[in-house]
Protein backbone atom coordinates (compact mmCIF):
# COMPACT_ATOMS: atom_id res chain seq x y z
CA UNK A 1 0.00 0.00 0.00
CA UNK A 2 1.81 3.06 -1.20
CA UNK A 3 0.00 6.06 0.17
CA UNK A 4 2.16 8.48 -1.76
CA UNK A 5 0.69 7.19 -5.01
CA UNK A 6 -2.87 7.94 -4.03
CA UNK A 7 -4.30 11.42 -4.19
CA UNK A 8 -5.27 11.93 -0.58
CA UNK A 9 -6.82 14.83 1.27
CA UNK A 10 -7.82 15.60 4.84
CA UNK A 11 -11.56 16.21 4.95
CA UNK A 12 -13.19 18.00 7.86
CA UNK A 13 -16.01 15.80 9.12
CA UNK A 14 -17.21 17.99 11.94
CA UNK A 15 -16.27 20.93 14.15
CA UNK A 16 -17.03 20.37 17.82
CA UNK A 17 -17.86 23.60 19.61
CA UNK A 18 -18.45 24.07 23.27
CA UNK A 19 -15.24 24.83 25.09
CA UNK A 20 -14.92 28.48 26.10
CA UNK A 21 -11.14 28.61 26.03
CA UNK A 22 -8.31 26.96 24.10
CA UNK A 23 -8.45 23.18 23.82
CA UNK A 24 -5.15 21.62 24.79
CA UNK A 25 -5.64 17.92 24.20
CA UNK A 26 -7.92 15.17 22.90
CA UNK A 27 -8.02 11.46 23.62
CA UNK A 28 -9.97 8.69 21.92
CA UNK A 29 -11.50 6.03 24.13
CA UNK A 30 -9.62 2.88 23.10
CA UNK A 31 -12.56 0.54 23.43
CA UNK A 32 -15.04 2.37 21.33
CA UNK A 33 -15.08 2.36 17.59
CA UNK A 34 -17.57 1.32 14.97
CA UNK A 35 -15.69 -1.96 14.62
CA UNK A 36 -16.45 -2.82 18.25
CA UNK A 37 -20.07 -2.01 17.65
CA UNK A 38 -19.76 0.85 20.08
CA UNK A 39 -19.99 4.52 19.20
CA UNK A 40 -16.61 6.26 19.14
CA UNK A 41 -16.01 8.46 22.16
CA UNK A 42 -13.58 11.36 22.36
CA UNK A 43 -12.47 13.37 25.39
CA UNK A 44 -11.16 16.94 25.09
CA UNK A 45 -9.66 19.13 27.78
CA UNK A 46 -9.38 22.86 27.94
CA UNK A 47 -8.22 26.13 29.46
CA UNK A 48 -11.82 26.57 30.61
CA UNK A 49 -11.02 24.04 33.39
CA UNK A 50 -13.35 21.39 31.98
CA UNK A 51 -13.21 18.14 30.07
CA UNK A 52 -15.85 17.40 27.43
CA UNK A 53 -16.88 13.93 26.34
CA UNK A 54 -18.06 13.71 22.74
CA UNK A 55 -19.87 10.78 21.20
CA UNK A 56 -20.80 9.96 17.66
CA UNK A 57 -24.39 8.89 17.16
CA UNK A 58 -24.61 5.64 15.21
CA UNK A 59 -27.75 6.84 13.48
CA UNK A 60 -27.04 10.40 12.45
CA UNK A 61 -23.23 9.98 12.40
CA UNK A 62 -22.90 13.38 13.97
CA UNK A 63 -20.94 14.16 17.11
CA UNK A 64 -22.45 15.71 20.19
CA UNK A 65 -21.21 16.59 23.62
CA UNK A 66 -22.39 13.86 25.95
CA UNK A 67 -21.03 15.24 29.24
CA UNK A 68 -18.98 18.05 30.67
CA UNK A 69 -16.64 17.16 33.54
CA UNK A 70 -16.54 20.33 35.56
CA UNK A 71 -16.31 21.77 39.06
CA UNK A 72 -13.35 19.59 39.95
CA UNK A 73 -10.26 21.12 38.47
CA UNK A 74 -9.74 24.72 39.45
CA UNK A 75 -7.37 25.55 36.61
CA UNK A 76 -6.62 24.54 33.04
CA UNK A 77 -6.95 20.83 32.30
CA UNK A 78 -3.87 20.22 30.19
CA UNK A 79 -4.20 16.60 29.11
CA UNK A 80 -6.33 13.51 29.52
CA UNK A 81 -5.89 9.80 28.96
CA UNK A 82 -8.25 6.82 28.93
CA UNK A 83 -7.26 3.64 30.73
CA UNK A 84 -6.72 0.65 28.41
CA UNK A 85 -10.07 -0.80 29.47
CA UNK A 86 -11.77 2.43 28.50
CA UNK A 87 -13.52 2.62 31.87
CA UNK A 88 -11.44 5.35 33.45
CA UNK A 89 -10.29 8.78 32.34
CA UNK A 90 -7.30 10.47 33.94
CA UNK A 91 -7.08 14.28 33.73
CA UNK A 92 -3.93 16.33 34.36
CA UNK A 93 -4.40 19.91 35.51
CA UNK A 94 -2.48 23.12 36.16
CA UNK A 95 -4.03 23.03 39.64
CA UNK A 96 -1.39 20.43 40.51
CA UNK A 97 -3.75 17.46 40.71
CA UNK A 98 -4.61 14.50 38.50
CA UNK A 99 -8.25 13.45 38.47
CA UNK A 100 -9.44 9.90 37.90
CA UNK A 101 -12.97 9.69 36.54
CA UNK A 102 -15.21 6.70 36.12
CA UNK A 103 -18.02 6.38 33.64
CA UNK A 104 -21.34 5.52 35.26
CA UNK A 105 -23.75 5.27 32.37
CA UNK A 106 -24.32 8.78 31.12
CA UNK A 107 -22.39 10.42 33.92
CA UNK A 108 -18.80 10.61 35.03
CA UNK A 109 -17.74 10.81 38.62
CA UNK A 110 -14.36 11.81 39.95
CA UNK A 111 -13.39 8.77 42.02
CA UNK A 112 -9.88 9.83 42.98
CA UNK A 113 -7.59 12.86 42.99
CA UNK A 114 -3.85 12.32 42.89
CA UNK A 115 -1.86 15.01 44.64
CA UNK A 116 1.81 15.47 45.14
CA UNK A 117 3.22 17.53 42.33
CA UNK A 118 4.38 20.96 43.44
CA UNK A 119 2.85 22.80 40.55
CA UNK A 120 1.17 22.32 37.15
CA UNK A 121 0.70 18.72 36.00
CA UNK A 122 1.31 18.60 32.26
CA UNK A 123 0.61 15.05 31.15
CA UNK A 124 -0.75 11.67 32.24
CA UNK A 125 -0.33 8.23 30.68
CA UNK A 126 -1.49 4.68 31.45
CA UNK A 127 0.72 1.68 30.72
CA UNK A 128 -0.53 -1.07 28.41
CA UNK A 129 -2.06 -3.20 31.16
CA UNK A 130 -3.51 -0.33 33.14
CA UNK A 131 -1.47 -1.24 36.22
CA UNK A 132 0.59 1.94 36.20
CA UNK A 133 -0.15 5.59 35.69
CA UNK A 134 2.54 8.20 35.07
CA UNK A 135 2.30 11.97 35.52
CA UNK A 136 4.76 14.81 34.97
CA UNK A 137 4.96 18.42 35.95
CA UNK A 138 6.70 21.79 35.79
CA UNK A 139 8.28 20.73 39.09
CA UNK A 140 10.68 18.73 36.84
CA UNK A 141 9.58 15.37 38.19
CA UNK A 142 7.90 12.31 36.76
CA UNK A 143 5.71 10.34 39.14
CA UNK A 144 4.72 6.72 38.68
CA UNK A 145 1.54 5.57 40.42
CA UNK A 146 0.49 2.00 41.02
CA UNK A 147 -3.16 1.26 40.39
CA UNK A 148 -4.54 -0.77 43.27
CA UNK A 149 -7.92 -2.27 43.99
CA UNK A 150 -10.77 -0.18 45.26
CA UNK A 151 -9.89 3.02 43.40
CA UNK A 152 -6.64 3.30 45.32
CA UNK A 153 -3.52 4.79 43.82
CA UNK A 154 -0.13 4.59 45.42
CA UNK A 155 2.89 6.58 44.45
CA UNK A 156 5.52 4.05 43.36
CA UNK A 157 8.26 6.41 42.27
CA UNK A 158 9.22 10.07 42.07
CA UNK A 159 11.78 10.48 39.30
CA UNK A 160 13.66 13.77 39.32
CA UNK A 161 16.29 13.70 36.65
CA UNK A 162 14.97 16.24 34.23
CA UNK A 163 16.47 19.67 34.80
CA UNK A 164 13.39 21.55 33.63
CA UNK A 165 9.62 21.41 33.17
CA UNK A 166 8.52 17.96 31.90
CA UNK A 167 6.03 18.33 29.05
CA UNK A 168 4.79 14.83 28.38
CA UNK A 169 4.99 11.24 29.59
CA UNK A 170 4.18 8.24 27.46
CA UNK A 171 4.35 4.54 28.27
CA UNK A 172 5.65 2.18 25.62
CA UNK A 173 2.73 0.42 23.88
CA UNK A 174 3.76 -3.10 24.86
CA UNK A 175 6.38 -2.91 27.60
CA UNK A 176 6.52 -1.20 30.98
CA UNK A 177 9.09 1.33 29.83
CA UNK A 178 8.29 5.00 30.40
CA UNK A 179 9.35 7.91 28.21
CA UNK A 180 9.30 11.57 29.14
CA UNK A 181 10.16 14.72 27.22
CA UNK A 182 11.01 18.11 28.56
CA UNK A 183 11.75 21.85 28.32
CA UNK A 184 15.36 20.77 28.97
CA UNK A 185 15.43 19.57 25.31
CA UNK A 186 15.82 15.89 26.20
CA UNK A 187 13.84 12.68 26.15
CA UNK A 188 14.43 10.31 29.04
CA UNK A 189 13.73 6.60 29.21
CA UNK A 190 12.78 5.01 32.54
CA UNK A 191 12.97 1.28 33.12
CA UNK A 192 12.64 -1.07 36.02
CA UNK A 193 15.20 -3.87 35.65
CA UNK A 194 13.57 -6.43 37.90
CA UNK A 195 10.06 -5.22 37.17
CA UNK A 196 9.86 -4.50 40.86
CA UNK A 197 8.67 -0.96 40.55
CA UNK A 198 12.14 0.54 41.00
CA UNK A 199 12.39 2.72 37.97
CA UNK A 200 15.53 4.51 36.95
CA UNK A 201 16.61 6.61 34.03
CA UNK A 202 18.40 4.27 31.63
CA UNK A 203 18.81 6.62 28.70
CA UNK A 204 18.75 10.30 27.87
CA UNK A 205 18.29 11.36 24.26
CA UNK A 206 19.81 14.79 23.98
CA UNK A 207 21.64 16.90 21.46
CA UNK A 208 24.66 14.62 21.55
CA UNK A 209 22.52 11.70 20.32
CA UNK A 210 21.20 13.75 17.39
CA UNK A 211 18.47 14.96 19.67
CA UNK A 212 16.42 18.13 19.72
CA UNK A 213 17.84 21.60 20.25
CA UNK A 214 14.82 23.01 22.03
CA UNK A 215 11.81 21.96 24.13
CA UNK A 216 10.46 18.53 23.18
CA UNK A 217 6.67 18.69 23.29
CA UNK A 218 5.44 15.17 22.47
CA UNK A 219 6.30 11.51 21.94
CA UNK A 220 4.35 8.90 19.99
CA UNK A 221 5.03 5.25 19.22
CA UNK A 222 4.17 3.17 16.18
CA UNK A 223 1.88 0.19 16.68
CA UNK A 224 4.68 -2.37 17.05
CA UNK A 225 6.61 -0.20 19.47
CA UNK A 226 9.95 -0.40 17.67
CA UNK A 227 9.86 3.23 16.54
CA UNK A 228 8.84 6.54 18.03
CA UNK A 229 8.44 10.09 16.77
CA UNK A 230 9.15 13.19 18.83
CA UNK A 231 8.33 16.79 18.01
CA UNK A 232 9.90 19.98 19.25
CA UNK A 233 10.08 23.74 19.47
CA UNK A 234 13.13 23.36 17.20
CA UNK A 235 10.59 22.78 14.37
CA UNK A 236 11.69 19.23 13.59
CA UNK A 237 10.23 15.78 13.99
CA UNK A 238 12.68 13.05 14.88
CA UNK A 239 12.24 9.33 14.38
CA UNK A 240 13.94 6.98 16.81
CA UNK A 241 14.16 3.20 16.79
CA UNK A 242 15.23 0.22 18.83
CA UNK A 243 15.56 -3.53 18.47
CA UNK A 244 12.27 -4.29 20.15
CA UNK A 245 12.51 -8.04 19.69
CA UNK A 246 15.77 -8.12 21.60
CA UNK A 247 14.33 -5.89 24.28
CA UNK A 248 11.25 -8.07 24.72
CA UNK A 249 13.14 -11.33 24.87
CA UNK A 250 16.07 -10.36 27.03
CA UNK A 251 16.69 -9.00 30.50
CA UNK A 252 18.72 -6.10 29.26
CA UNK A 253 17.74 -2.62 28.23
CA UNK A 254 18.28 -2.02 24.52
CA UNK A 255 19.00 1.65 23.77
CA UNK A 256 17.08 3.79 21.34
CA UNK A 257 18.90 5.55 18.52
CA UNK A 258 18.14 8.35 16.14
CA UNK A 259 16.92 7.19 12.71
CA UNK A 260 16.00 10.37 10.90
CA UNK A 261 15.05 14.01 11.29
CA UNK A 262 12.27 15.74 9.35
CA UNK A 263 13.29 19.35 9.10
CA UNK A 264 12.25 22.21 6.86
CA UNK A 265 8.58 21.24 6.91
CA UNK A 266 7.48 23.36 9.87
CA UNK A 267 8.29 27.00 10.59
CA UNK A 268 6.65 27.23 14.00
CA UNK A 269 6.76 25.06 17.11
CA UNK A 270 5.37 21.55 16.62
CA UNK A 271 3.14 20.83 19.61
CA UNK A 272 1.93 17.35 18.80
CA UNK A 273 2.79 14.29 16.74
CA UNK A 274 0.86 11.02 16.58
CA UNK A 275 1.67 7.77 14.82
CA UNK A 276 -1.33 5.93 13.35
CA UNK A 277 -1.82 2.18 13.30
CA UNK A 278 -1.24 2.20 9.57
CA UNK A 279 1.98 4.18 9.78
CA UNK A 280 0.94 7.75 9.02
CA UNK A 281 2.50 10.39 11.27
CA UNK A 282 0.30 13.43 11.91
CA UNK A 283 1.71 16.68 13.28
CA UNK A 284 0.00 19.73 14.75
CA UNK A 285 1.92 22.99 14.84
CA UNK A 286 1.87 26.64 15.76
CA UNK A 287 1.17 27.68 12.19
CA UNK A 288 -2.41 26.38 12.41
CA UNK A 289 -1.69 23.51 10.04
CA UNK A 290 -1.86 19.73 10.22
CA UNK A 291 0.68 17.71 8.26
CA UNK A 292 0.77 14.01 7.46
CA UNK A 293 3.98 12.09 6.80
CA UNK A 294 4.59 8.58 5.50
CA UNK A 295 7.63 6.40 5.02
CA UNK A 296 8.58 6.54 1.37
CA UNK A 297 10.44 3.21 1.64
CA UNK A 298 13.01 4.76 -0.69
CA UNK A 299 15.99 4.38 1.52
CA UNK A 300 17.76 1.17 2.35
CA UNK A 301 19.45 2.70 5.36
CA UNK A 302 16.35 3.16 7.38
CA UNK A 303 13.08 5.03 7.28
CA UNK A 304 12.79 8.09 5.11
CA UNK A 305 9.69 10.14 5.62
CA UNK A 306 7.96 12.33 3.08
CA UNK A 307 5.18 14.86 3.44
CA UNK A 308 1.94 13.19 2.35
CA UNK A 309 -0.20 16.29 2.70
CA UNK A 310 -0.41 19.63 4.49
CA UNK A 311 -3.72 21.03 5.66
CA UNK A 312 -3.31 24.81 5.86
CA UNK A 313 -5.57 26.73 8.23
CA UNK A 314 -6.80 23.48 9.74
CA UNK A 315 -7.77 25.73 12.64
CA UNK A 316 -7.90 29.49 13.23
CA UNK A 317 -5.01 29.22 15.64
CA UNK A 318 -2.28 26.87 16.86
CA UNK A 319 -2.99 23.14 16.68
CA UNK A 320 -2.15 21.78 20.11
CA UNK A 321 -2.95 18.11 19.68
CA UNK A 322 -3.56 15.58 16.92
CA UNK A 323 -4.76 12.05 17.65
CA UNK A 324 -5.63 9.21 15.32
CA UNK A 325 -8.64 7.15 16.32
CA UNK A 326 -8.03 3.60 17.45
CA UNK A 327 -10.34 1.89 15.02
CA UNK A 328 -8.86 -0.17 12.23
CA UNK A 329 -8.93 1.42 8.84
CA UNK A 330 -11.19 4.36 9.50
CA UNK A 331 -8.38 6.93 9.39
CA UNK A 332 -10.16 9.41 11.62
CA UNK A 333 -8.08 12.18 13.11
CA UNK A 334 -9.08 14.49 15.96
CA UNK A 335 -7.40 17.86 16.49
CA UNK A 336 -7.49 20.42 19.28
CA UNK A 337 -6.65 24.10 18.95
CA UNK A 338 -6.14 27.47 20.63
CA UNK A 339 -9.24 28.59 18.71
CA UNK A 340 -11.35 26.60 21.20
CA UNK A 341 -12.40 23.99 18.67
CA UNK A 342 -12.03 20.26 18.35
CA UNK A 343 -12.22 18.99 14.79
CA UNK A 344 -12.76 15.51 13.40
CA UNK A 345 -11.05 14.76 10.09
CA UNK A 346 -10.92 11.86 7.70
CA UNK A 347 -8.17 10.93 5.29
CA UNK A 348 -9.90 10.27 1.99
CA UNK A 349 -9.06 9.90 -1.66
CA UNK A 350 -9.71 13.01 -3.68
CA UNK A 351 -12.75 12.72 -5.90
CA UNK B 1 -2.08 51.25 44.27
CA UNK B 2 1.09 52.18 46.09
CA UNK B 3 4.47 51.14 44.79
CA UNK B 4 5.29 49.41 48.05
CA UNK B 5 2.23 47.20 47.86
CA UNK B 6 3.00 46.29 44.29
CA UNK B 7 6.54 45.40 45.19
CA UNK B 8 5.38 43.29 48.12
CA UNK B 9 3.05 41.36 45.89
CA UNK B 10 5.89 40.92 43.45
CA UNK B 11 8.09 39.54 46.18
CA UNK B 12 5.41 37.05 47.22
CA UNK B 13 4.82 36.06 43.65
CA UNK B 14 8.46 35.59 42.84
CA UNK B 15 9.02 33.50 45.93
CA UNK B 16 6.07 31.24 45.38
CA UNK B 17 5.67 31.07 41.64
CA UNK B 18 9.30 30.68 40.69
CA UNK B 19 8.41 30.19 37.12
CA UNK B 20 11.53 31.99 36.16
CA UNK B 21 14.87 32.19 37.88
CA UNK B 22 15.05 35.13 40.19
CA UNK B 23 18.03 36.12 42.22
CA UNK B 24 16.47 36.59 45.62
CA UNK B 25 19.02 39.07 46.77
CA UNK B 26 17.85 41.52 44.16
CA UNK B 27 14.38 41.73 45.65
CA UNK B 28 15.28 42.85 49.17
CA UNK B 29 16.98 46.10 48.28
CA UNK B 30 14.04 46.84 46.01
CA UNK B 31 11.54 46.69 48.88
CA UNK B 32 13.73 48.78 51.17
CA UNK B 33 14.39 51.37 48.55
CA UNK B 34 10.72 51.51 47.63
CA UNK B 35 9.80 52.32 51.23
CA UNK B 36 12.30 55.18 51.21
CA UNK B 37 10.86 56.31 47.94
CA UNK B 38 7.38 56.51 49.31
CA UNK B 39 8.46 58.93 51.99
CA UNK B 40 10.16 61.10 49.48
CA UNK B 41 7.37 60.82 46.99
CA UNK B 42 6.99 64.51 46.57
CA UNK B 43 10.63 64.88 45.75
CA UNK B 44 10.26 62.11 43.12
CA UNK B 45 13.53 60.47 44.12
CA UNK B 46 13.82 57.02 42.71
CA UNK B 47 15.77 54.74 45.04
CA UNK B 48 15.18 51.48 43.24
CA UNK B 49 17.74 49.02 42.06
CA UNK B 50 17.88 50.87 38.81
CA UNK B 51 18.37 54.14 40.62
CA UNK B 52 18.60 56.32 37.61
CA UNK B 53 16.51 55.04 34.81
CA UNK B 54 16.77 57.27 31.86
CA UNK B 55 13.34 58.74 31.47
CA UNK B 56 12.29 60.28 28.23
CA UNK B 57 9.62 62.84 27.85
CA UNK B 58 6.46 61.41 26.38
CA UNK B 59 6.79 61.41 22.65
CA UNK B 60 4.35 63.32 20.60
CA UNK B 61 1.84 61.15 18.91
CA UNK B 62 2.25 61.45 15.17
CA UNK B 63 -0.89 62.06 13.21
CA UNK B 64 -0.45 60.13 10.01
CA UNK B 65 -1.73 62.02 7.07
CA UNK B 66 -0.08 59.95 4.38
CA UNK B 67 -1.86 56.93 2.99
CA UNK B 68 -0.84 53.62 4.46
CA UNK B 69 2.07 51.95 2.84
CA UNK B 70 0.77 48.63 3.99
CA UNK B 71 -2.02 46.68 2.40
CA UNK B 72 -5.45 47.41 3.76
CA UNK B 73 -5.82 44.18 5.60
CA UNK B 74 -2.29 44.23 6.96
CA UNK B 75 -1.20 45.49 10.34
CA UNK B 76 0.98 48.55 10.61
CA UNK B 77 3.81 48.07 13.13
CA UNK B 78 3.18 51.58 14.38
CA UNK B 79 -0.41 50.63 15.20
CA UNK B 80 0.92 47.78 17.29
CA UNK B 81 3.38 50.12 18.91
CA UNK B 82 0.45 52.32 19.93
CA UNK B 83 -0.99 49.37 21.88
CA UNK B 84 2.19 48.73 23.83
CA UNK B 85 4.06 52.02 24.24
CA UNK B 86 1.97 53.10 27.26
CA UNK B 87 2.27 49.88 29.21
CA UNK B 88 3.62 50.88 32.58
CA UNK B 89 6.89 49.44 33.77
CA UNK B 90 6.35 47.04 36.72
CA UNK B 91 8.96 48.86 38.83
CA UNK B 92 8.76 52.52 37.92
CA UNK B 93 5.81 54.82 37.36
CA UNK B 94 6.74 55.40 33.77
CA UNK B 95 5.76 53.81 30.50
CA UNK B 96 7.95 51.33 28.70
CA UNK B 97 8.47 53.95 26.02
CA UNK B 98 9.62 56.59 28.48
CA UNK B 99 12.18 54.16 29.88
CA UNK B 100 13.34 53.26 26.36
CA UNK B 101 12.34 49.66 26.97
CA UNK B 102 10.32 50.00 23.79
CA UNK B 103 10.67 52.23 20.80
CA UNK B 104 9.09 52.40 17.38
CA UNK B 105 11.81 50.10 16.09
CA UNK B 106 10.78 47.44 18.61
CA UNK B 107 7.98 46.15 16.45
CA UNK B 108 8.35 44.38 13.14
CA UNK B 109 5.55 42.78 11.19
CA UNK B 110 5.62 40.05 8.57
CA UNK B 111 2.48 40.73 6.59
CA UNK B 112 2.76 37.63 4.48
CA UNK B 113 2.59 35.33 7.46
CA UNK B 114 0.77 37.62 9.93
CA UNK B 115 3.60 37.44 12.41
CA UNK B 116 4.74 40.10 14.83
CA UNK B 117 8.13 40.33 16.44
CA UNK B 118 8.71 42.58 19.43
CA UNK B 119 12.15 43.22 20.83
CA UNK B 120 12.34 45.06 24.10
CA UNK B 121 15.31 46.37 26.04
CA UNK B 122 15.28 45.86 29.82
CA UNK B 123 16.73 48.85 31.65
CA UNK B 124 19.54 46.82 33.23
CA UNK B 125 21.39 43.60 32.33
CA UNK B 126 20.12 41.69 35.35
CA UNK B 127 16.61 43.04 35.25
CA UNK B 128 14.42 40.62 37.14
CA UNK B 129 11.36 42.25 35.60
CA UNK B 130 12.22 41.14 32.08
CA UNK B 131 9.81 38.19 32.14
CA UNK B 132 7.06 40.34 33.68
CA UNK B 133 7.47 42.93 30.95
CA UNK B 134 7.25 40.15 28.38
CA UNK B 135 4.04 38.87 29.99
CA UNK B 136 2.56 42.37 29.92
CA UNK B 137 3.32 42.64 26.22
CA UNK B 138 1.66 39.29 25.53
CA UNK B 139 -1.40 40.09 27.63
CA UNK B 140 -1.92 43.46 25.99
CA UNK B 141 -1.51 42.17 22.47
CA UNK B 142 -3.79 39.20 23.07
CA UNK B 143 -6.61 41.66 23.67
CA UNK B 144 -5.88 43.88 20.72
CA UNK B 145 -4.92 41.54 17.91
CA UNK B 146 -7.00 39.22 15.73
CA UNK B 147 -6.78 35.58 16.82
CA UNK B 148 -4.53 34.22 14.13
CA UNK B 149 -1.61 36.62 14.59
CA UNK B 150 1.55 35.02 15.90
CA UNK B 151 3.59 37.07 18.33
CA UNK B 152 7.22 36.44 19.19
CA UNK B 153 8.78 38.42 22.01
CA UNK B 154 12.52 38.68 22.54
CA UNK B 155 14.85 40.83 24.56
CA UNK B 156 17.10 42.96 22.37
CA UNK B 157 20.24 40.95 21.67
CA UNK B 158 22.91 41.61 24.27
CA UNK B 159 20.60 43.52 26.59
CA UNK B 160 20.13 40.87 29.26
CA UNK B 161 22.42 38.49 31.09
CA UNK B 162 19.96 35.57 30.82
CA UNK B 163 18.82 36.42 27.31
CA UNK B 164 18.28 32.82 26.11
CA UNK B 165 16.49 31.76 29.26
CA UNK B 166 14.15 34.78 29.25
CA UNK B 167 13.41 34.38 25.53
CA UNK B 168 12.64 30.70 25.90
CA UNK B 169 10.16 31.32 28.73
CA UNK B 170 8.43 34.18 26.99
CA UNK B 171 7.87 32.07 23.89
CA UNK B 172 6.64 28.93 25.62
CA UNK B 173 2.89 29.47 25.49
CA UNK B 174 2.16 26.76 28.03
CA UNK B 175 4.40 28.48 30.58
CA UNK B 176 2.86 31.84 29.76
CA UNK B 177 -0.66 30.43 30.14
CA UNK B 178 0.16 28.83 33.49
CA UNK B 179 1.77 32.06 34.75
CA UNK B 180 -1.25 34.12 33.77
CA UNK B 181 -3.46 31.79 35.81
CA UNK B 182 -1.60 32.87 38.91
CA UNK B 183 -3.84 35.57 40.41
CA UNK B 184 -0.99 37.66 41.84
CA UNK B 185 0.89 37.73 38.59
CA UNK B 186 -2.30 38.45 36.66
CA UNK B 187 -3.06 41.37 38.95
CA UNK B 188 0.39 42.85 38.48
CA UNK B 189 0.18 42.48 34.72
CA UNK B 190 -3.29 44.07 34.69
CA UNK B 191 -2.00 47.04 36.64
CA UNK B 192 0.75 47.57 34.12
CA UNK B 193 -1.39 47.26 31.03
CA UNK B 194 -4.41 49.17 32.27
CA UNK B 195 -2.48 51.94 34.01
CA UNK B 196 -3.36 54.53 31.43
CA UNK B 197 -7.01 53.96 32.12
CA UNK B 198 -6.74 54.75 35.83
Amino acid sequence: MDLMEKNLELVEIQKLEGHTDRVWSVAWNPVSSHADGVSPVLASCSGDNTVRIWEQSSLSRSWTCKTVLEETHTRTVRSCAWSPSGELLATASFDGTTGIWKNYGSDFECIATLEGHENEVKSVSWNASGSYLATCSRDKSVWIWEVLEGNEYECAAVLSEHTQDVKMVQWHPTMDVLFSCSYDDTIKVWWSQDCDGEFECVQTLGESNNGHSSTVWAISFNATGDKMVTCSDDRTLKIWGTDIARMQSGEEYVPWSHLCTLSGYHDRTIYSAHWSRDDIIASGAGDDAIRLFVDSHDSVDGPSYNLLLKKNKAHDNDVNCVQWSRGEGDRLLASASDDGMVKIWQVATKP
Amino acid sequence: MSMLYTVMILKKVLESELWFTVLHRKIKPLAVEARLRNREKKKMTLGLINANPVVQAKKERLVRTQPDQYRDDGVDPLDIYEYVRDIRDPEHPYTLEQLSVLSEESVTVDDQLDRILIKFTPTVQHCSMATIIGLCLRAKLKECLPLHYKVDILVSPGSHADEDSVNKQLNDKERVAAAMENPNLRQLVDECIYSDEI
